[in-house]
């Protein structure tokens, strides 16, 4: 026990002191953790064998990050890239594996060898690729879609691969048993008992099982957990889904990421979403951490040492063969400018299924155990030089093309941000149909389960979630909101959303729905930057309808009532003032009352008041002139 | 002499215009002109006579900026007329804010130029479809000058047309706050509609 709290404070504290200071210094989290990750390890030698096995472990971070990529992605959209996947991810795996096992072949490996080095280098690393391209906000980006297309298809090219290996099994490497004992990637599949067949069928079967699990099964278990109100379930049905999806794949022999991949896809369309995305999260960020910091500390400079130079040039001769590659496929694809070179130099390293990969073939004979520890430092130091790359991408490439692009946008019409919308009860429908139908990208979120299952069957999509928690907010996106409408019936959530998002994010404009004028007073003073009481207007409404009956002219009364809101809004400040100064027991001050009194008195005043000559009315219509006016004109142009 | 200009810009589809959005624009980025949208400031059409009655004190020079709408304004700007210009502030023995202003209005129009005479198709030219705003101008003390009128206006994007027009809107704002008029020429080309240009007097200041 001892044991374990040791190493995992040395983790988190190599974490937590390292990231910071690399994000800092502009270098990004990744960096930070894999530089963690070389000083507990070969610097200090304060970890040592164990980073393997949990290695093993972190290894699910990637898991959950396919679970949560899947979710981003809609199987409509999903369907839509499957030309980009064939044919950027295809080619790119397919070339890149010919042109390094022809590289192999070069050194005088053996042709079964060289293929298994080809298709351990074709890989690139999803962890570090989608980590850095979240963190700078170039997932969206034309580069960054496309870069994600190749990490799905190598994801997905990694079962063919596991399957294929075996048949390149050289016999002069019969396993060794020590090599097997520390990879537990092959050893309990069920695929192995099975014939061909039967192990073909049940990769398949078990697909359609996470499909059917994703689409059908997935939904009523979360709306029963939900029902249940307990914050702590819903994270445990969560990653029950997740660990029970990668669990079946591994019993197969599928990657388990592809197999969370797929079920995130299917309830990229639920109403629980954000939910689980604001679930999984920590524990994808924690562990993917984790798992670059083993990749440091993996990294043994002994062998490096030793055989600096052989090293140094298979570094450089990988990325330079995979970024030569990716140039072509770029270039093929019409893929340009910015977008072409952050496609190259995000992908042109080898990635953690590399490491899967190396241990795999081993077992499998087909590696030889001395060149092993080389190749295994070749995609470490191709993974800890990504981060290098993107900065490279940052500071050298966006530049020269920034000025360019600013100027060909100049002329659009300006891009508009998306929308929250906490609340989904009858004042935030009416609201977020209004936006949606003007073509406003919405977010709907509502803490109520039964609320978001009737707004979804009538066509609303929207999301279960308390928008009131920081995490919810942000797996809804506020960090790219332009503005947030609260309308939770909630009215103490309401102040305390708007005091969150006023102090976190500045930069969203704040559109608050009040109960009454307290309330409203209230969101005012907690921050919100627009406050509309929820019964001012229809009661306004009710009002005119009620003197158009009585028979006064409509158009009349319809400059009574801008006049009523003209007053109302004319005293608003000095209302909100007055109450701000009230003390904290009795809701409304006396001077607050004698100012309402003296609102009272300014309505009537305004609505009885007609245009006259002298203008008094703060709300003037059109009068005609005194009668006598036309004496007194003369004709301007004589005069001059 | 140095002229405040405020551009009263009137167009209740803002979003499909071509040309009035490039020259408001263009306009808005000068600083001696206050360009106001009026369908933004009032959507719902209830105008602040106050707010606006001070605009035009501050301001030596009225822009009505509007595409032809049925040979008048779009509704807003009578609207702006019918509440701004109040008796004993624009007119009546006490009016005297607006006077010695000068008011111009700059328009588009669909038709070709050759239209706008008696034997085109709309019969009247431009400035004696315009010429309620001329009288309007006459009674309030302003001192008109002829339109600044853009012809052909839903093609003129296609061609060079509105990039030569948009070249005279930056060289008329620069005349209106600088140049003085010469109203002897202005008199004698009284009804006359191509000689704005000819107006100003060149770079002198009196």
């Amino acid at each position: 026990m001892t044991f374990y709290l040791v190493s995992a404070f040395l983790y988190l504290a190599a974490a937590v002191i390292m990231v910071p200071l690399a994000k800092r210094f502009g270098l990004g989290s990744v960096l930070g953790y894999l530089m963690a990750g070389i000083i507990i390890g070969p610097a200090l030698g304060l970890v040592g064998q164990e980073t393997n096995t949990i290695q093993h472990f972190a290894e699910f971070g990637v898991v959950m990050m396919l679970f949560l990529v899947g979710l981003e992605l809609e199987p409509r959209a999903l369907w839509k890239m499957r030309h980009k996947l064939l044919g950027l991810g295809g080619l790119q795996v397919v070339l890149t594996m010919i042109a390094i096992a022809g590289l192999a072949l070069a050194f005088g490996l053996a042709w079964q060898t060289s293929l298994a080095i080809g298709m351990i280098f074709s890989l690139s690393s999803t962890a570090i690729v989608l980590q850095t391209l979240s963190e700078k906000h170039l997932t969206n980006t034309e580069g960054g879609r496309n870069a994600f297309s190749v990490l799905l298809v190598q994801d997905i090219a990694v079962i063919p691969m596991l399957a294929l290996l075996p048949l390149l099994a050289l016999a002069q490497f019969t396993p060794d048993s020590s090599t097997l004992a520390s990879n537990g990637h092959h050893t309990q599949t069920l695929l192995e008992m099975l014939p061909p067949w039967a192990s073909a069928l049940a990769v398949l079967a078990s697909i359609i099982l996470v499909v059917v699990i994703g689409h059908f099964l997935a939904r009523p278990l979360f709306r029963m957990v939900a029902e249940a109100k307990l914050r702590e379930l819903f994270v445990a049905a969560a990653l029950l889904l997740v660990i029970g999806i990668a669990a079946l794949m591994s019993l197969v022999g599928v990657s388990p990421a592809l197999g969370t991949f797929l079920a995130g896809v299917m309830l990229a369309n639920s109403e629980f979403k954000h939910e689980l995305e604001s679930n999984i999260e920590p524990f994808k960020g924690l562990l993917l951490g984790l798992f670059f910091i083993t990749v440091g500390a993996g990294i043994n400079f002994v062998v490096l040492f030793e055989n600096a130079l052989l090293v140094t040039g298979l570094v450089l001769a990988v990325m330079i063969i995979k970024g030569v590659i990716l140039l072509g496929i770029a270039m093929a694809f019409k893929l340009k400018n910015v977008g072409g070179w952050l496609f190259v130099l995000s992908l042109a390293q080898a990635g953690e299924f590399g490491f899967v990969l190396i241990n795999f073939s081993v077992s499998q004979s087909v590696l030889p155990p001395d060149i092993v520890q080389i190749l295994l430092l070749v995609v470490a130091i191709t993974m800890f030089l990504t981060p290098l790359l993107f900065i490279a991408y940052d500071r050298i490439i966006v530049p020269r093309y920034q000025s360019k692009s600013e100027e060909a946008q100049s002329d659009n019409i300006e891009e508009r941000g998306k929308v929250i919308i906490a609340g989904i009860g009858r004042y935030g429908q009416i609201v977020n149909r209004m936006l949606t139908a003007s073509g406003v990208s919405t977010v709907v979120l509502d803490a109520r389960a039964s609320q978001v299952e009737t707004v979804r069957s009538v066509d609303i999509k929207s999301y279960f979630g308390d928008a009131t928690r920081p995490e919810m907010l942000h797996t809804a996106g506020i960090e790219e909101a332009q503005m947030i409408v609260i309308a939770v019936d909630d009215h103490h959530g309401a102040i305390e959303l708007t005091q969150h998002v006023k102090q976190f994010h500045p930069h969203v404009y704040i559109l608050a729905r009040a109960f009454d004028r307290g309330h409203g007073y209230q969101l005012r003073a907690a921050g919100a930057d627009s406050v509309v009481s929820e019964t001012f207007y229809s009661a306004l409404e009710t009002g005119s309808s009620a003197l158009k009956q009585l028979g006064f002219h409509p158009f009349r009364v319809e400059q009574k009532m801008h006049a009523y809101e003209h007053v109302e809004e004319a005293a608003s400040d000095e209302l909100y003032e007055a109450w701000k100064t009230g003390s904290e027991g009795e809701r409304y001050s006396s001077d607050f009352r004698q100012l309402f009194l003296k609102l009272e008195q300014a309505f009537k005043t305004a609505l009885q008041r007609e245009r006259h000559e002298k203008h008094l009315s703060e709300d003037r219509v059109w009068a005609p002139p005194p009668k006598r006016y036309t004496d007194e004109l003369k004709d301007n142009d004589q005069s001059q | 002499m140095s002229r405040k200009i405020l551009l009263l810009m009137a167009h209740p589809a803002i979003h499909r215009s071509t040309v009035n959005r490039s020259l408001f624009k263009l306009a808005d980025q000068v600083d001696y002109v206050t360009a106001i949208d009026l369908y933004a400031e009032y959507p719902d059409h209830h105008i602040d006579i106050d707010v606006e009655q001070q605009r035009l004190r501050d301001h030596d020079v009225v822009i009505f900026q509007f595409p032809m709408y049925w040979y008048s304004t779009p509704a807003i700007l009578k609207e702006w007329q019918d509440l701004v210009l109040e008796y004993g502030f624009a007119y009546g023995s006490e009016g005297k804010a607006l006077h010695d202003k000068l008011f111009i209005c700059a328009t588009s129009a669909g038709g070709s130029e050759d239209t706008y005479c008696a034997t085109g198709y709309n019969h009247f030219s431009v400035r004696a479809l315009l010429q309620p705003l001329e009288q309007m101008a006459s009674l309030t003390g302003m001192r008109y000058l002829p339109p600044f009128v853009l012809f052909d206006s839903r093609r003129a994007a296609d061609g060079e047309a509105l990039k030569t027009h948009q070249k005279r809107w930056r060289d008329l704002l620069v005349q209106l706050q600088q140049h003085d008029v010469d109203w002897s020429f202005a008199d004698q080309a009284k009804r006359s509609e191509n000689c704005l240009e000819q107006l100003f007097l060149r770079g002198e200041t009196p």
